[in-house]
């Protein structure tokens, strides 16, 4: 075996297109330097603090998702709950590749990525609950949550409501010329809505800086969406429009976060949206009520727990020995507190009176 | 002060907008329908290239990038053209638009402008002429605009641009070619601040729009025989000039309210409801309402004349509430 076998090769849509050990006119190709790489690949991952950061927010936000579906079985909180356990990976991979001032927009499954976008969880829980210091004083609730200070446009709580607003966010970045990007997450619920196209064709006309994420946690709430999804691929539909459309796996942080990460890098250089699919999957039902989720398949929730992001994550992190068992149950316990923290703020927040009602109708 | 007509003050006031804000962009580049005077609107195009984006025919879309945009930092003046048009874009204007300040708990605002034209232009059908203005009445956040003259187009048009509230702009194209003295230079008409267009004693004629016109011409009219009409302009609907409209009433005692929505729910309707609630001890004679009937637009020209409040139809009205 040659001595450089480890020498690093790229390769781009299967095809070797630079290496010292093989040469394809030739017909040589090293099969061994072939299989090291796409082992490296894996291998270059952020760095340490960064992956703990990712680690810490996914705990966060399955913590949060705990205590909401709590909150809602105890009859303590008005409305639904759409809870995000499972699909941590998604929020943690896409937001670890923006800035405080990139923006986000997100739909009434959207309390992790307030959580990954860097909500506070003690005023998310004051929102949950209807109070005065919540993000939205109350008048937003669940599914309305919002965060100037992060770039968070606000959740939504129709179907691909949030998609043209944070396209439009795009657009006034590029307008007022700045690096900014928008990302709007939605699910596969929102493939078949009109203005998903239209939102897409626009971005493409403009080369707006948005990346389109799409959950696919592979039910519109009680429907299987292959069901009602016409078309071959959910990728095809940002190809349509002449959008550069991927898959990814949606329970794997790293794997979102790489491909979040180059199309954040493209679209701040000014080459346009970027639409992809992560395959994901909710623990829970559509709503915290959705207890018997009847409508999932058998052994379906026990294959997909299998994956779960979270320990996937801290089981990677340990045997690539990048940290230490006891600063993971440090963040763990950390997280715990400072989810119980937050609720017990929430639980003692005071309720907004009625002349909260006619505030904020129109801006002072 | 120099004369101009409506289309011009319109384009004019546009370009001061541009001109003063860098944050100020079009999305749609007619602004004036297919209206002969859509030249006026070249020298924005070349003066502003940069901050005009022509779109395709893409109503929800652009009406939402535009409430998306303004979320960010952006002023857009969105063109929605016809008015039966934002019926495509209505999620996006009375859904998020309208609710965004207040759900966000006053975090966001969204300073867009939604542009349109509305009412009867004339061969329209039933699927190119409507006034949405009332169903948009109905739906709180927004800021509804319905300038009557080339002065307040002017006026108007500034203040809605520098409004922080999601403002539907809503003009008519039959008022283009109407003349009028404007101001030169930059000047704001607040909202909320009704226009007494014309002075009376008789009775009170409450009109929007292109009928405000109307009503002016029956009160011209009405004057030869001695019947002095006082012509109450609201400019604005949403903010209301509700005190405006109380204090014409409570000196003229009669009431007839005119506009091109049709009847049920329509603008004349709310208006009508106001006063009977707040100046029924000043009314001598019951409110009527001069306003389109419910049926769908026709097509034939005589059907669309028919249903179309004329100053006759406003005269006929005004006699009425004289008894």
């Amino acid at each position: 075996m040659p001595a450089s076998c480890n020498q690093v090769v790229f390769f781009e849509k299967g095809l070797l297109v630079d290496s010292e050990h093989g040469n394809p006119d030739k017909g040589v190709i090293n099969l061994t330097v072939m299989v090291e790489k796409k082992v490296k690949r894996k291998d270059r991952h952020p760095p340490v603090d960064k992956l703990l950061k990712m680690y810490r927010e996914m705990l966060t936000i399955r913590a949060f998702e705990e205590r909401a579906g709590e909150l809602y079985a105890s009859g303590a909180m008005p409305g639904l709950v759409h809870l995000y356990s499972g699909q941590e990976a998604v929020a943690v991979g896409v937001c670890a590749a923006l800035n405080t001032d990139d923006y986000i927009a997100s739909h009434h499954r959207g309390h992790g990525h307030c959580i990954a976008k860097g909500a506070r969880v003690d005023l998310m829980f004051a929102e949950l609950l209807g109070r005065l210091p919540g993000y939205c004083r109350g008048k937003g609730g669940s599914m309305h949550i919002a965060d100037p200070l992060t770039g968070n446009l606000g959740t939504t709580g129709i179907v691909g409501g949030g998609i043209p607003i944070a396209t439009g966010a795009a657009l006034s970045s590029k307008l007022r010329r700045t690096t900014q990007v928008g990302v709007c997450f939605f699910g596969d619920g929102a493939l078949n809505q009109g203005i998903l196209f239209e939102t897409m064709n626009l971005a493409s006309i403009w080369k707006l800086p948005v990346i389109l994420v799409c959950e696919n946690n592979l039910y519109g709430e009680f429907t299987a969406s292959d069901t009602v999804t016409a078309g071959k691929q959910y990728t095809s539909r940002g190809q349509a429009f002449s959008i550069p459309s991927k898959e990814v796996d949606g329970m794997d942080v790293l794997a979102v976060h790489q491909v979040a990460d180059e199309a954040v890098r493209k679209a701040r250089a000014g080459k346009g949206p970027t639409f992809f699919v992560c395959n994901t999957y909710r623990f829970k039902g559509h709503h915290a009520g959705d207890q018997k989720q009847s409508y999932k398949r058998e052994q379906e929730t026990e294959e997909w727990t299998r994956k779960d992001p979270i320990p996937r994550l801290s089981q990677w992190l340990l045997s690539k020995k990048l940290v230490d068992r006891s600063i993971l149950s440090k963040i763990e316990e950390e997280v715990e507190a400072l989810v119980q923290e937050g609720l017990e703020f929430a639980q003692n927040a005071p309720e907004p009176g009625p002349d909260e009602l006619m505030k904020h109708v129109y801006a002072e | 002060m120099t004369e101009m007509n409506y289309a011009e003050a319109l384009v004019d006031g546009l370009y001061i907008s541009m001109d003063s804000d860098p944050r100020v962009s079009l999305i749609g580049r007619h602004v004036l329908g297919l209206s002969p005077l859509r030249y006026l609107m070249e020298r924005i195009r070349d003066a502003f290239a940069d901050r005009i984006l022509n779109p395709p025919v893409s109503e929800a879309g652009i009406a939402s990038l535009g409430v998306g945009a303004a979320m960010a930092g952006a002023r857009p003046f969105v063109d929605i053209a016809t008015a039966s048009f934002v019926f495509e874009a209505w999620p996006q204007v009375v859904n998020e638009a309208a609710n965004a300040h207040h759900m966000s708990g006053g975090q966001f605002t969204v300073p867009v402008v939604f542009h349109m034209l509305h009412g009867l232009r004339g061969g329209g059908s039933a699927q190119h002429s409507h006034s949405p203005q009332a169903m948009l009445w109905n739906c709180p956040g927004l800021e509804i605009v319905l300038p009557s003259s080339p002065r307040d187009v002017k006026g108007l048009i500034r203040t809605a641009v520098k409004s922080d509230n999601p403002t539907v702009f809503i003009v008519h194209s039959k008022l283009f070619t109407l003349k009028g003295d404007v101001p030169e230079g930059d000047y704001e008409i607040p909202f909320g601040q009704a226009d007494i267009k014309r002075e009376g004693g008789d009775v009170t004629v409450v009109a929007t729009s292109l009928v405000v016109q109307k009503a002016l011409e029956a009160a011209n009219a009405l004057s030869q025989e001695g019947i002095e009409v006082e012509v109450v302009d609201p400019r604005t609907i949403v903010p209301l000039d509700k005190e405006a409209i109380l204090r014409s009433v409570a000196k003229t005692g009669r009431l007839v309210v005119a506009d091109e929505c049709n009847l049920s729910c329509g603008v004349a309707s709310e208006i009508a409801a106001i006063v009977a609630e707040y100046a029924f001890e000043s009314l001598k004679a019951p409110i009527l309402r001069v306003a389109r009937p419910d049926v769908p637009v026709s097509f034939s020209a005589p059907l669309e004349d028919y249903i179309t409040p004329t100053p006759e139809k406003i005269t006929a009205a005004v006699r009425k509430v004289l008894g």
